[in-house]
């Protein structure tokens, strides 16, 4: 199985290299993967369908339980099936229908990695591998959304459908890690062998419910999928058909057997899902888009699939796993034929459209053939399927929640059959010049497509439609042995489905009398609204412009929180956080408070007196100085007096250090002066100066505190002592602050060379490239530029 | 350590508090160079009480050792780095023509702009 996996990867990453170059070689060497697993998996299918379920372990981490675990069980084989298959086949259908671009090979690429991860989603048994696979779907619908990448449309599409699903894949993640932790394994098999249970365990599947919600696009994340139609028609038709959106159904499906009675599990999936299929079918029905409308019957569909999943219960399932087999097939026939109608007639627009039926004889029975196994009308699989379906609800044994999902499902699909006989009669049955809406909203009504317009499509372009189609109605007729085939296949996820079968013919029954009821319903609903919406085109869905609105606002308010807090002054960033420094010691030294400062003298010597004060004059005197040459002697100056404060305490080494540097200091200052302005520029103050007195008096008070609360707080005996103690006998120096630094510290003493060899040669490169670039403007004005030196230059005066 | 020794550390942390705070880099390096000699008396005077120095054959009670260690290297860093801040200076002259930091055009034009107008497509 991973061997299959890294086939995609790789053929995925070869499809990838060519880049912008044209590569039609790419599409069909893209298909080569799916089908060699689409061929692996019949192989397997018996073995697996008796129960024998192929793994493969990879450890990743073997400390924290990570591994890379896959499982073919029968879900994961009904789903590969749907994944490769259709992979293969659009991948197929897209040599036709792209023809000549020089993009594709980016396209085969994107598309076959999609595939890959799809699969791996399926496949996963451990729940990071789930994680891992569902956000790699992700990231490949998001390019493959925005594949034509010069379209505001698609880019935003693609932006939106991300961020909603990479949200949810977050919340995915966090249930995830929760359901390990409670049942202490990460192994999905047996956390639903062995199921944990109490309120992290509830708080953990709302969670992953959220996830799987928004991948599926399930009200109120259903917004993204209408606009990922942004997408080239293959790309839309294997995304809204076999995979992605099918991600979250397969999860919920995978947690439901075990999970469905636990918390809000049940009433969380009903209530989004019939949502989902009301909204879904509502929007359907507003569309002028032909491949609109059916995005938004995808949002419909999956709805009622969520609603069947989502329950749990052994029938219901089993029906789910029949809905998901039949909407695979038919929805990707469909969205294919749109794809041929589109390419023939250069328009889905159903406003339009005139003439198919005669023109695109085959295009047209493949959209009939897949509506009625949408519409449910026999003897189509998606008849069969909803049959079962709606037999699953008619005693679920779950209590409102089941009645509640049995009245909305039979509503819903009233609106699936209408809204599937007005995308039907729109594209194939308009033969009548448009009108304009009722309303008097401009109609829309361009050039009509008719049969003199259009080319036709080539018998290669249309095979695989007619598969899948013909596919819907074969399954139907030989619904026995489908369905006993399934039947094993959802024992995996729960084996008392196993008694589940599928008929065409079960005899006038409950299911029957509502089929028929539905189908009449939507008809009728079809017939009163057909002058309405012929004409229709919906406006913008309110989630998206809620979305939208706060998408923007969020982008605003970053924007505003910057400007408002990044002027870019530097001199108020210090000003910022000295303050901040100025009020956490504060801070600190009032909540610290404890023991009063006592026994402290005013001076330490006689001498100490004048000599405070004098220093601190100078460094006064430093902010007054009005000229640089001024401000560095006087700050020289206090560094020396500060050298005769080291003495007083009892430290020679400091005092003649400080003397030394401050004389180095001052000869630095004077070689930099000489060639800077003399006086200080009159660069505007950020801030009034009782604030930048007020921050400077703030510093200046608690760190003095500081350094008094500091020298009374030892609480131990200094380390100085054993330096002392052991200076003569282990060093054989007789100076302790020089044996500390060149023998007990004395890495620290070489880490402090480096730092100042490192500023030397900073101090070179800097004083070199000036130079360089003194001579060159010397060159070019013929200015004598050391005339200058010494002087403010020009620019200041 | 004495309150005239606090009192100079007030001084000169806020002294050089004051002229960090500035526009100009020549200001700002006095500054910082006057906060790393507010920091070095702070070091070595909360360290204890003054005694003799810690050289040993001499009588009385040292002064410990350790803060001394600790500011000698702080002092020679603090030279280091003062050098290094002048030669930027003294670059930033021969670019601009002046030492003066400026703000971040960046930020500013960001201020300045109105809000992004995201453009969301055809509606869907």
């Amino acid at each position: 199985m991973i061997t299959l996996l890294l086939a995609h990867l790789g053929s995925s990453l070869i499809c990838l290299i060519p880049g912008r170059r044209s590569a039609r070689w790419a599409l069909p060497l893209a298909a080569v993967a799916p089908a060699v697993t689409f061929g692996w998996l019949v192989s397997q299918s018996s073995a697996v369908l008796h129960g024998h379920y192929p793994t493969t372990t990879i450890t990743w981490v073997a400390e924290l339980g990570l591994t890379i675990s896959l499982r073919l069980d029968g879900l994961g084989l009904l789903m590969g099936l749907i994944v490769s298959g259709i992979g293969t086949l659009v991948l197929l259908y897209s040599t036709s229908y792209f023809g000549k671009r020089d993009d594709l090979g980016r396209l085969a690429g994107l598309l076959v990695g999609f595939a890959g991860a799809m699969l791996g989603i399926v496949w996963a048994d451990g729940l990071l591998t789930l994680f891992v696979f569902w956000e790699l779907t992700s990231i490949t619908s998001f390019l493959l959304i925005g594949f034509e990448d010069r379209s505001a449309t698609a880019r935003s599409a693609a932006q939106r459908a991300f961020l909603v699903t990479g949200g949810g894949g977050l919340a995915l993640l966090a249930g995830l890690i929760l359901l390990g932790q409670a049942g202490d394994t990460t192994s999905i098999s047996q956390l639903l062998a062995d199921p944990p249970s109490g309120t992290v365990v509830t708080v953990a599947l709302v969670l992953v419910l959220m996830g799987a919600l928004t991948k599926s696009a399930q009200f109120p994340f259903h917004f993204w999928l209408p606009g990922a139609m942004a997408a080239p028609t293959p790309v839309s038709a294997y995304l809204h058909s076999a995979t992605m959106v099918k991600a979250g159904l397969v999860v919920v499906a995978r947690f439901a057997p075990v999970f469905a009675p636990v918390g809000p599990w049940r009433w969380l999936v009903v209530s989004a899902g019939l949502a989902s299929l009301v909204i879904g079918g509502f929007r359907a029905m507003r569309q002028a888009d032909a491949k609109l409308a059916l995005a938004h019957g995808t949002v419909s569909q999956l709805g009622f699939m969520m609603v069947l999943l989502g329950l749990g219960t052994p029938a219901t399932t089993y029906a789910g796993m029949a809905m998901l087999l039949a909407h695979a097939l038919f929805k990707a026939a469909l969205f294919l034929s749109v794809g041929v109608v589109d390419h023939s007639a250069g328009t889905r627009d159903m406003r339009r459209l005139r003439g198919l039926l005669r023109s695109l004889p085959v295009a047209a029975g493949m959209i009939i053939v897949a509506s009625a196994s949408m519409a449910a009308i026999p003897p189509t699989f998606g008849f069969v399927a909803k049959e079962k379906a709606l037999d699953s609800l008619l005693d679920p044994g779950v209590g409102l929640v089941g009645w509640v999902a049995l009245v909305g499902i039979v509503l819903g699909s009233v609106l699936t059959v209408a809204y599937t006989i007005r995308i039907a009669v729109g594209l194939l049955g308009n033969d009548a010049p448009g009108v304009p809406a009722a309303d008097g909203r401009a109609a829309v009504v361009e050039t009509p497509v008719g049969p003199s317009s259009l080319h036709r499509p080539s018998a290669g372009f249309l095979a695989a439609p007619v598969l899948l189609a013909a596919l819907s109605v074969v399954f139907g007729l030989a619904a026995d042995p489908v369905g006993h085939w399934l039947a094993e296949a959802a024992a995996s996820i729960d084996p008392a489905s196993a008694s589940g079968s599928l008929h065409l013919w079960t005899g006038i029954n409950t299911p029957l009398v509502l089929s028929s009821l539905i189908i009449l319903g939507g008809w009728a609903v079809w017939w009163t609204t057909v002058a309405a919406t012929r004409t229709m085109d919906a406006p913008y869905s309110l989630a998206t412009r809620l979305y939208d609105h706060a998408y923007d606002a969020l982008l605003a308010g970053a924007r505003r929180l910057t400007v408002a807090t990044q002027s870019g002054s530097l001199p108020f960033y210090v000003g910022v956080v000295l303050t901040t420094v100025a009020a956490a010691m504060a801070t600190a030294l009032i909540a610290g408070a404890s023991q009063s400062i006592t026994d402290v003298k005013w001076f330490n010597s006689a001498l100490e007196a004048p000599l405070v004060a004098l220093t601190a004059l100078m460094a006064l005197a430093v902010i007054a100085a009005k000229q640089r040459f001024t401000a560095a002697v006087l700050l020289g100056g206090s560094g020396y007096l500060l050298a005769i404060v080291y003495l007083l305490q009892g430290a020679p080494d400091l005092a003649i250090t400080q003397f030394l540097v401050e004389t180095l200091t001052i000869v630095v200052f004077l070689l930099a002066l000489a060639r800077l302005p003399r006086d200080f520029s009159p660069a505007p103050p950020w801030a009034p100066a009782w604030v930048r007195i007020g921050i400077s008096v703030a510093v200046g008070v608690t760190v003095a505190a500081f350094a008094l609360g500091a020298s009374h707080a030892r609480t131990a005996p200094s380390v100085g002592e054993d330096y002392i103690a052991l200076s003569e006998p282990a060093a054989g120096g007789r100076n302790v602050v020089n044996v500390i630094l060149v023998d007990f510290r004395g890495f620290d003493t070489l880490g402090e060379i480096t730092v100042l060899a490192v500023a030397g040669a900073g101090v070179v490169n800097l004083v070199r490239s000036a130079r360089r670039q003194q001579r060159r403007k010397q060159l070019a004005d013929g200015v004598e530029l050391e005339d200058r030196s010494g002087r403010p230059s020009e620019v200041w005066r | 350590m004495s309150f005239g020794q606090a009192i100079l550390v007030a001084v000169l942390a806020g002294a050089g508090t004051y002229l960090v705070m500035h526009r100009t880099l020549t200001r700002i390096i006095l500054g910082l160079a006057m906060l790393g000699n507010a920091v070095n008396l702070l070091i070595l005077t909360s360290g204890g009480t003054p005694g003799e120095a810690p050289v040993i054959g001499r009588t009385g009670e040292f002064t410990d050792p350790v803060p001394q260690a600790l500011v000698l290297t702080a002092i020679v860093i603090g030279f280091g780095v003062l050098s290094f801040l002048l030669s930027m200076a003294y670059r930033s002259w021969t670019i601009d023509g002046n030492d003066e930091v400026e703000d971040d055009i960046a930020d500013r034009r960001l201020a300045d702009e109105p809000d992004e107008v995201v453009d969301h497509g055809e509606p869907t």
